[in-house]
């Protein structure tokens, strides 16, 4: 829609004209695909700071694993190649067919897009938080830091950025695409918006990591040195949950429900690693 | 910067948070449309160097040196796209509003793509087909048996509809697709401030800074209006509406009310003048739970009403209507009944969806006349209150309506006009008012939320002794359609049982909630639900097959409608007879059908099984008035104009009005005129609504054009000197044995002989009306474990008598299961606890996609209709009415839980189960 008090819209096309524009104000905010803040009433802003004109690869891979710039478009995920050895590279495509956004809005919204927006539901969140994603942020002053993406998204559309910190890339490590995953989401409408994404991760090593989102209103996220049997699981994601952010609630579910099929999605995983050369 | 559309290279500058889509429309482009303004329903999309995006997302700065394709541009300018044309020959829309964004995307999906059509096509949203005609055309997998349908065609073929061509182009004007010259210059436009409260009083409201902005031209509150209270819901008869509406009124009683309106050069300077504008309120105590609001200590809405000037059962009680009625003796039967069933169901707030908002843009003419373009079903209902609530003789107001986009009673309204005509009057500049989607889904009219107990006594045999029902109805803040509502919905319904002891209780409540007002099937769905629930119990209890019992006590030709009252004892005639029945056959038909064929029970553990039906039967034509009048006539070059007050809005009547007249003039679809939806046109036309369109304004056609080929056989007869019935009509011209005469040759003649052309008049006021029957069957399979209900079979029978478009009919019964399975499992306007909205935009509001649904199979009773035209009757609104039911039933039967809330959502049913496992 238009955003009709919005007056500029400043592309910046290297970090230090990005800093100048994007300082923290609270008029300013970040446009990448637009596809989350052309779709609702923002009377609140005056400047958009485009990033599309940075020019960054989309992604890129090295040994240390897949890097994905804030501003590729998720459809892009679903498109990068496997690499020998990555066994969890399925969920990159599961995750972008977890959006309820139709393709047409999937090859414009961004992966920074997606994770700054800090929505439950958000499939690129549970990516990231799938396989021990980390986002490197960029300061206004200069400065440079990483975040787990479990520290990045805080609450129901809240993050951890702060005033004029910019999203740079997302880091999934090679150590994370390499374990065998396993995934379950459910909603109230076939294809619809997730009410509970689970997914779990054993590594080559052994260790095992399980994560939840839509169901909650912040990712949760469990790591056990190898891999629990389904009940433990079950017990311990409930815990997690209940001391932590609680079972999200909105018109997309209620939480006692997502707290159900939340942990049957547990069991299911689990139970699925578990099985030799079962699941991916 | 450059943008080239369609192929023509435009030199534009967008404002810096412009979206694509309103610069198209703003430069004309009216092929691409505003649906959600958020993304999700993809009415807009384009191709943007070949990738389809939504434009209503999309930055338009960024669409700088790149090329947009509409549909409009997806074939030369005459031409259509492969996937237009297959659009047509499916019949793949109704409204056809989310047409070209369909198109467009499905002309851009691959062989791959377009395998996997649950996925590419969950973003594009159909509310009228229920997308087996869509999925049809997309696939490109038409059966190959069945030809196409025609471009013109008499009664009983299937026939395209006469847009067909234009809506697949998106070159079929909608109502705020305005064309160079449709408007006079220097239009403005309109934004509301609404009531951020459930209930208060505008202590004071300071305009002066909105009002002394640049380019804002008027800002209007409650000081400025007519203090002329009026109803937004339109009727026949206006009296049948509570006259508790102003324009804009101090007191607020629903969330999202108006409070104040800016009139500026553009939205966004509208919007600017509505933030400078200051209010200060006085929040006053609100009643949100209809069950609280009758009892004693309840704010009150109206108490500041006339209760006999308003027409409001009891303004002290926050009574809208109420009815308390009984026959025979029902105390008295159930204390004797061998087997008594009862629970109360409750049914949800539901949004219509129609893909176009309500929108109207107004102007004055060169007589100084106002004209108003709406989005309409009945603009001259609406015609008729604007001069009255402005004060203006009628002759002095014009309505009319273009194609509108989709309306399900939501357009049975006046909820744009009064302001955009009052706007029109003090500026004297042509206004236009497009409300948003958030307006819609936080400020306009829903379905009416009902909690509905019945009883049901029965025979060991299972015959009927006792019915009652006790219903309570939430109106919300203003009681538009509420009385109308409650009283349709225990009549035909109650009166589908033949018992001989009934009662009826009914009240109808102000809340302070977003009104409710006109929902297709008005009212009876949800009684229906409840009704055909009960009824299912009371077979499970005495173990009686569902189709046998209502074999049973299904009324039949020969007895009388009783609901409320007993015509034999009150001696009151309300028209309604047995123009034909088919409820038999339809209950052989689905019996018959439900258990052959349907999708496999879904991969996994525990999935449940079970089948349901339910059945309803509907009026022809609503009562207390439905009057068409149409005129039709021979033109000088030898075509023919009909003139006709119908709107068209995917109901599909100007397909069966030109087919009606195809026949009776014996001629083809492309020699005729229709002119229609506009108070211009004709004297009267109550308007397309209760499923009217096609049979009331169908007779009166009929009716002229009989006429009217009478006086041109009249004339050739008089030209050869033969008899009138020896004369035949064929498109280009007569023939009389061996003589013919063209058309244009007929016409001279009558002017010669009368100074003016062959033209007849046809008038219908439905003072006969018939019912209709839908029976529907669900085979389903349930997961306990998630609460997911998966429909794995769907057949709907349908006694709509002769079938004039079997294409169409079939369209608009898989339209009306596909709106009432939304209904059924996914729909809700949801609020927060406080009245203010939780559902503002289309995320939040679930309405089926085309993964949601299986193909419905549809099946046609084989009956002639003494009333209606040509044997035939209306078949629009009801086949929503007996899904919701006939999903619980198979729900029940898979599960063993009765569900008696909508929708039953997958929590929900999740819910149930476990609550009987635990009890259990």
């Amino acid at each position: 829609m238009d955003l009709n008090a919005v007056e500029d819209i400043i592309p910046v096309r290297d970090r230090a004209a990005l800093a100048r524009a994007h300082t923290g104000a609270a008029g300013t905010a970040v446009l990448a695909g637009g596809t989350w803040l052309f779709s609702c009433e923002q009377p609140h802003l005056r400047v958009l700071v485009d990033l599309t004109a940075m020019g960054w690869e989309p992604w890129t891979v090295s040994a240390r694993g897949l890097r994905l710039a804030a501003t590729c478009p998720v459809a892009e995920l679903a498109a990068v190649p496997a690499r020998p050895g990555w066994a969890a590279h399925p969920l990159l495509r599961w995750c972008v067919r977890a959006l309820l956004a139709s393709s047409a809005v999937r090859s414009v919204a961004t992966v920074g897009g997606n994770l700054c927006t800090a929505l439950p539901a958000g499939a690129v969140t549970s990516l990231a938080v799938a396989l021990d994603g980390a986002v490197e942020l960029w300061g206004p002053d200069g400065s440079t830091r990483h975040l787990p993406v479990e520290e990045l998204v805080v609450g129901d559309g809240r993050t951890a950025l702060r005033p004029g910190e910019v999203v740079r890339a997302l880091d999934l490590p090679e150590r994370a695409l390499r374990g065998r995953t396993a995934s379950r989401r459910t909603c109230l409408q076939r294809l619809g918006r997730s009410a509970s994404l689970v997914t779990a991760r054993a590594d080559e090593d052994g260790a095992f990591t399980l994560a939840v989102t839509a169901a909650t209103s912040r990712p949760v996220v469990l790591r056990w040195p190898a891999a629990p049997p389904a009940g433990r699981a079950v017990r311990d994601v409930r815990a997690a949950v209940q001391e932590g952010p609680g079972w999200f609630s909105d018109v997309h579910g209620d939480p006692d429900w997502r707290c159900a099929v939340t942990l049957r999605s547990v069991a299911e995983v689990v139970e699925e690693l578990d099985r030799p050369g079962g699941a991916s | 910067m450059k943008l080239t559309v369609d192929g023509t290279a435009t030199e534009v500058e967008p404002r810096p948070g412009q979206c694509l889509r309103t610069l198209l429309r703003e430069g004309s482009c009216t092929a691409v449309k505003k649906g959600c303004d958020s993304g999700d329903c993809g009415a807009c999309t384009v191709l943007v160097d070949g990738a389809p995006v939504r434009s209503c997302l999309y930055p338009a700065l960024r669409a700088a040196d790149r090329e947009v394709t509409t549909a409009a541009g997806l074939a030369p300018a005459g031409c259509l796209h492969p996937v237009q044309q297959r659009f047509v020959d499916a019949a793949g829309f109704q409204c056809g509003f989310c047409t070209p964004g369909m198109v467009v995307t499905a002309a851009a999906l691959d062989e791959r793509q377009r395998a996997d059509l649950d996925e590419h096509l969950k973003g594009n949203l159909c509310r009228c087909t229920g997308y087996r005609s869509v999925r049809e055309a997309v696939a490109g997998d038409r059966d190959p048996s069945t030809p196409p349908p025609a471009r013109s065609g008499a009664v009983g073929e299937a026939v395209s509809a006469p847009a067909a061509h234009r809506v697949v182009t998106g070159t079929e004007p909608f109502t705020l697709d305005l064309a160079d010259g449709d408007v006079p210059p220097g239009l403005l436009h309109v934004a509301v401030l609404r009531s951020p409260h459930a209930h208060a009083r505008v202590r004071s409201i300071d305009v002066r800074a909105a009002a002394a902005l640049e380019g804002v031209h008027l800002v209007l509150t409650h000081h400025d209006v007519p203090q002329v209270l009026f109803s937004t819901g339109r009727h026949q008869d206006r009296l049948d509406d509570p006259d508790d509406t102003l324009v804009l009124d101090p007191v607020l009683r629903h969330h999202g009310q108006r409070v104040a309106v800016a009139v500026a050069e553009s939205v966004a300077l509208a919007e600017e003048a509505l933030r400078a504008v200051v209010v200060d309120y006085e929040v006053l105590p609100a009643v949100l739970d209809p069950h609280r609001a009758g009892e004693p200590g309840a704010p009150l809405l109206h108490a500041d009403k006339d209760a006999d000037a308003s027409r409001i059962a009891d303004p002290g009680a926050n009574l809208v209507a109420q009815l308390h009625s009984e026959v025979g003796d029902v105390a008295s039967a159930f204390a004797a009944a061998h087997t008594v069933v009862e629970g109360t169901w409750r049914t949800q707030r539901v949004a219509h969806l129609a893909l176009e908002t309500h929108g109207a843009v107004g102007w004055l003419d060169e007589r100084g006349r106002l004209v108003v373009r709406s989005s309409t079903q009945v603009p001259f209902l609406v015609r008729d209150e604007l001069a009255r609530v402005l004060d203006l003789p009628r002759e002095r107001v014009r309505v009319l309506a273009a194609r509108v986009g989709g309306g399900f009673g939501g357009k049975q309204e006046m909820l744009v006009e009064d302001l955009v005509a009052l706007a029109v009057l003090r500026t004297g500049r042509p206004v236009q008012y497009e409300t948003t989607r958030r307006e819609a889904l936080t400020a306009l009219p829903t379905r009416h939320p009902m909690s509905v107990r019945v009883r049901l006594g029965a025979d060991a045999d299972g015959t009927l002794t006792a019915l009652a029902v006790d219903l309570l109805s939430d109106a919300g803040a203003y009681g538009n359609h509420s009385p109308g509502v409650m009283f349709h919905s225990v009549h035909e319904s109650v009166a589908t049982y033949r018992c001989a002891n009934k009662r009826v209780d009914a009240r109808a409540v102000y809340t302070n909630s977003v009104p409710s007002g006109a929902f297709r099937g008005y009212g009876l769905g949800q009684v229906v639900f409840a009704l055909e629930s009960a009824l299912d119990d009371l077979a499970r209890e005495l173990g009686l097959d569902p189709f046998a019992v209502r074999r049973r006590n299904v009324v039949v030709p020969g007895d009388r409608f009783v609901a409320t009252t007993d015509p034999a004892v009150t001696g009151e005639d309300d028209g309604l007879r047995f123009g034909s029945y088919g409820l038999d056959q339809c209950l052989d038909l689905v019996e018959r059908e439900l258990p052959r064929g349907g999708d496999p029970v879904p991969d996994g553990p525990g999935w449940r099984t079970g089948s349901g039906i339910a059945l309803s039967m509907i009026a022809t034509v609503p009562p207390r008035g439905h009057v068409a009048e149409v005129s039709a006539a021979l033109l000088a070059d030898g075509t023919w104009e009909l003139n006709v007050g119908t709107a068209e809005f995917g109901n599909g009547t100007t397909t069966v009005h030109t087919q009606i007249a195809v026949q009776a003039l014996g001629t083809t679809a492309d020699r005729l005129r229709l002119r229609q939806a506009d108070t211009d046109v004709t004297g009267h036309d109550t308007g397309a609504f209760g499923s009217a369109g096609s049979v009331v304004a169908g007779r009166a056609l009929l009716t002229a054009c009989e006429r009217l080929a009478g006086q041109v056989r009249a004339l050739a007869a008089e030209r050869f000197g033969a008899d009138p019935a020896e004369v035949v009509l064929h498109p280009d011209g007569v023939r009389c044995g061996n003589r013919t005469a063209t058309l244009a040759d007929l016409h001279a003649q009558a002017v010669r002989a009368t100074g003016r052309g062959p033209r007849a008049e046809g008038r219908d006021d439905a003072a006969l009306r018939s019912v209709a029957f839908n029976v529907q069957g669900f085979r389903v399979a349930v997961q306990p474990a998630t609460g997911e209900v998966r429909v794995l079979r769907s057949v709907h029978a349908v006694d709509a008598g002769v079938v004039l478009n079997p294409v169409q009919l079939r369209g608009q019964v898989e339209g009306g299961v596909a709106q009432a399975i939304g209904s059924a499992l996914f729909e809700e306007v949801h609020r927060h606890p406080d009245g203010s909205p939780a559902t503002t935009s289309l995320r939040e509001y679930h309405a089926p996609r085309a993964a949601d649904l299986g193909e419905t199979q549809v099946l046609f009773a084989d009956t002639v209709d003494a009333v209606g035209p040509l044997g035939a009757k209306s078949m629009s609104e009801a086949p929503y009415n007996p899904v919701a039911p006939a999903l619980a039933n198979a729900v029940r039967d898979a599960t063993g839980v009765r569900l008696r809330e909508l929708p039953m959502r997958p929590d929900r049913v999740w819910r149930a189960l476990r609550e009987v496992a635990e009890r259990a």
